[in-house]
């Protein structure tokens, strides 16, 4: 398993006016397909964490208090494109990031976010945005410190959104094209999404979860992972204090005034060594 | 994506840029009445104007929930918005359009609001280039005059009271509006700025804007534009 880094990195030019070198939460994210039962998941997820003590907060796509409404109206409308849709999803991300995903982290929450901007990135690019594009303007996002996915098949997907809630507009992709008949677009659009997702699990390293198991065997291959996270940052966070304490507990016999130069191996050679100009 | 600019070969885009109350917007208006009066078919779009973000805008404005990135992504998205529907199309049927800010707002506000240059620049990069962009050039003291001649309150965003940068609105604006125009000045050689004087006479602004907007259509319409 790769080792967790200390603290939070953004994906790419990030927000240069916040700080976020004391983001002492976990952020836990899900992805996957519409349909492929994340909601269930998170909550179940969110409830085990709470009697273990943690102090939990959920985000979920399109629920930020500027954007919401916009994005609902906007889709009732259908005069979107593949600009403007993703630019609505990146708003109202960076709302729920900059107002509830920073502070809850700050605070040492764990922050389970229901899809992330992965979501974002498979949905542009099936509508033909430029990948290097979308990734850019989610360049101010956090990297989770862990992305489980829920991977499903069409053929899988197909008779358990059937049975829940039935096709709708977007979750068929109508707004692409590829028909007027509203079981083979959600087809060929889903499988287009599940490969996309598929692409991104290797490379943004997402924990691969089997979604078309039952409901619990979920549940408990998640919690494993989410365990195995928090164990691993929980060591890492007391070895950190104890390197902070170090100098404390085992250097005070050190004299204060000993030259530093030189006293580490891996120092780089004093400047009157470097030759002349 | 959008479409390549030869595409949009036949039409003309032409765009007027400067800080609140440098004059741009009354140029503007002069000009689409002459190119109407010289039979061009002409369409006018104003920054922050799509119906697609208008509540979002309007509520976060109202209620401050704006942070320098939410800001800018909703601005972006009233630009996508206008861009699909009310520039685009105007532009492949060989119409004229007038646009009152362009892109080069998003970038002289959000950098001036503390956003990563870069992050900014790319994520308008779907953006048609235009054929020429005409920045009004006003000193602060000017633009101040002009802002509060007209009404009796500077607004919060346009004062950059967001960033706390004094509790004052008017001196609030000017080191907010400052920052914008230093980001103008460094764009202007960049973007290559038609750079008017807008402390001299509205006359003598517009014959100069008229001069160099003729010459965009003296071109011969099948030669080769950009």
């Amino acid at each position: 398993m790769k080792s967790v880094r200390p603290g939070k990195s953004y994906f790419a030019h990030g927000l240069p006016y916040t700080d976020i070198a004391r983001l002492n939460g976990t952020l836990l994210t899900l992805e996957g397909t519409d349909g492929v039962g994340r909601s269930v998941q998170v909550k179940l997820l969110k409830e085990w964490l709470e009697v273990q003590g943690y102090g939990v907060i959920e985000t979920g796509w399109t629920r930020s208090e500027l954007m919401s409404e916009t994005i609902g109206a906007a889709k009732a409308g259908h005069n979107l494109n593949e600009l403007t849709f993703s630019l609505l999803y990146a708003t109202d991300f960076a709302d729920r990031l900059e107002k509830i995903v920073i502070p809850a982290l700050r605070s040492g929450f764990v922050v389970i976010a229901d899809r992330y901007m992965y979501t974002a990135f498979a949905r542009s690019v099936v509508r033909g945005a430029d990948p290097a594009w979308i990734r850019n303007v989610f360049g101010f996002a956090l990297v989770p410190d862990l992305t489980l996915y829920l991977k499903v098949d069409v053929d899988t997907l197909i008779p358990r959104i059937l049975r829940s809630r039935g096709m709708d507009y977007w979750e068929a992709g109508m707004d692409l094209h590829f028909g007027s008949d509203l079981f083979e677009s959600f087809r060929k659009y889903q499988w287009r999404l599940i490969r996309e997702y598929n692409r991104m699990a290797s490379e943004f390293g997402f924990v691969t979860v089997n979604a078309s198991l039952p409901m619990e065997e979920i549940q408990a291959r998640i919690r494993r992972k989410v365990q195995a996270l928090l164990d691993e940052r929980k060591v890492q966070t007391l070895s950190e204090g104890i390197e902070t304490l170090r100098p404390l507990l085992f250097e005070p016999e050190i004299p204060r005034r000993r030259p530093i130069r030189g006293s580490r191996a891996s120092r780089p050679a004093p400047a009157e060594h470097a030759p002349a100009p | 994506m959008p479409p390549k600019r030869s595409a949009l070969r036949k039409g003309r885009l032409i765009v007027v840029e400067g800080i609140d109350g440098s004059g741009k917007s009354t140029q503007i208006k002069l000009l689409q009445k002459w190119l109407e009066a010289r039979g061009q078919q002409v369409f006018f779009t104003e920054w922050n104007s799509s119906a697609l973000v208008r509540q979002a805008t309007k509520r976060g404005k109202k209620k401050n929930l704006l942070t320098p990135t939410t800001f800018s992504l909703l601005h972006a998205t009233d630009f996508a918005d206008r861009l699909t529907y009310h520039i685009i199309p105007y532009l492949k049927a060989g119409m004229t359009v007038l646009a009152d800010r362009y892109v080069y707002t998003a970038f002289a506000r959000d950098i001036a609001r503390g956003v990563d240059a870069a992050w900014v620049r790319d994520l308008y990069s779907f953006a048609v280039e235009p054929d020429a962009v005409f920045y009004f050039r006003v000193p602060m003291n000017i633009a101040v005059d002009r802002i509060l001649g007209t009404r009796t309150k500077i607004k919060f965003y346009e004062a950059g009271m967001d960033l706390g940068l004094s509790r004052d609105p008017v001196e609030s604006f000017r080191l907010f509006q400052g920052r914008v125009l230093a980001e103008y000045d460094r764009m202007a050689p960049e973007y290559q700025f038609q750079v008017i004087d807008g402390t001299r006479s509205i006359d003598s602004q517009q014959q100069k804007v008229r001069g160099i907007v003729a010459r965009l259509y003296d071109q011969a319409p099948n030669m080769e534009r950009r």
